[in-house]
């Protein structure tokens, strides 16, 4: 397996507050991993220290290869400022930014590369509409082109299933499924009963960060959690039946 | 008619015109920023900020436009950098600047002997007697401008959308932030000839604001609001000379006249749209 993410005994925060201690984590190719925790647990902190955007107080975070387009991100979409005048084009196109030097142009095949993965998306009709024009899902759609047209190697996603519809949610993990093949992906979220069914190994981040290399929910990891969970059983929507326990 | 004809004669009208047109450009592609990005009220901060620049150059007998424009690039960068490298929050910095801008321009002015008439001409603008100075001045800002959006357009909108995810593509996001911050203050600064201190914020948002209600792409608004903006300085324009009041005030007048309108025209449109449909 090759390994494209270390994280080695690793603490960050914010000014003099220590978020997560003590972090280890191993991300591999292929790798489909679930991070779930309780609110203010540390998952957005652990997702932007990866990222880059934070610095970790101590410990490494260590990237095993080096190329550009390494990382493709799927922000939460309410922190994104509905009403600015970008077309969805635009957006999708952002994605190929880090191809760009600061002064640089797209060329015809990054214009046509952007169609080909909207039209798969199925957002190719709403290319000139603003991203205000667009329903929750659509929003989603749209930033999901943006995360992995630049063929990232590692996928992330933060809370991609809040405001988007059952219907939506199930074919994303389909597309999430497909992606998987040639993408390791990371996905946050706090709703551990869909997300369980469709990830290969899950992390509970409280503080500290508990790996565990498969899909089920054992009480121990409830514990962690510390947190009841939602059970959806109903027709074609995502759905799990827990272990008993 | 005629009477236009013979006013465009004049080199001060001509100056004037060259004046309110250039303010057009470069406001109406900074302001799209502005308003895109939401920062209308930095700007404001940044405006009377730079009133203590105006107001120490007096005192020291340099040019007012000098003072204000280090006055003002000085507190933008600041505003920036305090609200990033430390936690008070950026709207209560910007309110001290805000307020400390415009004290030491009142001291300052106070305390320079002798009576200052063109104290007016910085709080309202006085485009009738822009010299040629200025005018270079605008023109360079314009060029300066149009020369950054059109080579940098993509990052800094994509860092204006979701300064995270630009980051995460190795955008380099705080040399973006801190040279459009200054440009912005620059294009405050050079444009208080045109409106004055007090409305020049208006020239940044109004035109900006109705091209936004007809488009929804940021290249767009920037061509609208330019256009705009040229049409309803100019109009303002006219109606001082014929009113025989100050122009900052009708030009700022018949923007508002102009949003009027085009808030009119697309309620009308909307109601076309759903009959329609």
């Amino acid at each position: 397996m090759t390994k494209l993410l270390e994280l080695k005994s690793l603490y960050a925060g914010y000014d003099d507050k220590v978020i997560l201690r003590n972090v280890d984590l191993i991300v591999n190719k292929n790798d489909f991993l679930g991070i779930i925790g309780p609110n203010g647990g540390g998952k957005t902190t652990l997702l932007k220290v990866i990222l880059g955007l934070i610095k970790p107080f101590k410990g490494s975070i260590k990237f095993n290869n080096a190329d550009d387009n390494l990382i493709g991100y799927l922000p939460q979409i309410n922190t994104i400022d509905h009403k600015f005048p970008i077309p969805v084009r635009e957006v999708v196109l952002s994605g190929l930014m880090s191809h760009k030097k600061l002064f640089g142009r797209y060329r015809n095949e990054d214009k046509e590369k952007a169609k080909g993965l909207m039209d798969q998306m199925g957002v190719l009709h709403l290319r000139d509409k603003n991203i205000g024009e667009l329903s929750g899902g659509q929003l989603q759609r749209v930033f999901l082109c943006r995360a992995i047209i630049s063929d990232p190697q590692i996928l992330i996603l933060d809370e991609p299933n809040t405001y988007v519809d059952n219907n939506f949610e199930a074919e994303l993990y389909t597309i999430l499924n497909q992606l998987n093949d040639h993408m390791a992906i990371i996905i946050v979220s706090h709703d551990i009963g869909t997300i369980c069914s469709h990830v290969k190994s899950i992390a509970c981040v409280n503080e500290t960060l508990c790996y565990h290399d498969s899909n089920i929910i054992n009480e121990d990891q409830l514990k962690t959690y510390n947190c009841p969970i939602d059970l959806i059983t109903h027709g074609d929507l995502p759905h799990r039946v827990l272990k008993k326990h | 008619m005629n009477e236009i004809i013979e006013l465009l004669n004049y080199s001060f009208f001509q100056n004037a015109m060259g004046a309110a047109i250039l303010a057009s450009i470069s406001c109406g592609i900074i302001g799209t920023y502005i308003v895109a990005r939401r920062i209308v009220f930095i700007s404001g901060g940044i405006t009377h900020a730079s009133f203590g620049g105006i107001g120490i150059a007096w005192f020291l007998g340099l040019n007012p436009i000098l003072g204000a424009t280090v006055f003002g690039v000085l507190s933008a960068l600041g505003i920036e950098c305090i609200s990033k490298k430390t936690d008070v929050r950026q709207d209560s910095v910007i309110g001290i600047l805000w307020a400390l801008g415009m004290a030491l321009g009142i001291i300052f002015i106070y305390l320079t002997p002798g009576y200052a008439p063109n104290l007016l001409s910085y709080l309202f603008g006085s485009i009738l007697t822009v010299s040629s100075l200025d005018l270079y001045l605008l023109s360079a800002l314009c060029v300066l401008t149009i020369l950054i959006f059109a080579f940098m357009m993509r990052p800094i909108l994509y860092m204006a959308f979701d300064e995270d995810y630009a980051q995460t593509h190795d955008t380099p996001v705080q040399f973006l932030n801190y040279l459009m911050i200054a440009l912005v203050a620059l294009a405050i600064v050079l444009n208080i000839r045109v409106v004055g201190i007090i409305l020049v914020i208006s020239f940044l948002t109004i035109p900006q604001t109705i091209a936004n209600m007809f488009t929804q792409d940021f290249s767009k608004m920037i061509f609208g609001a330019i256009g705009f903006g040229i049409l309803g300085s100019l109009f303002g324009l006219f109606m001082a000379y014929k009113l025989n009041v100050p122009s900052g005030a009708t030009i700022i007048f018949s923007f508002v006249i102009l949003f009027i309108i085009a808030k009119l025209i697309q309620l009308s449109l909307l109601k076309l749209k759903r009959k329609a449909s």
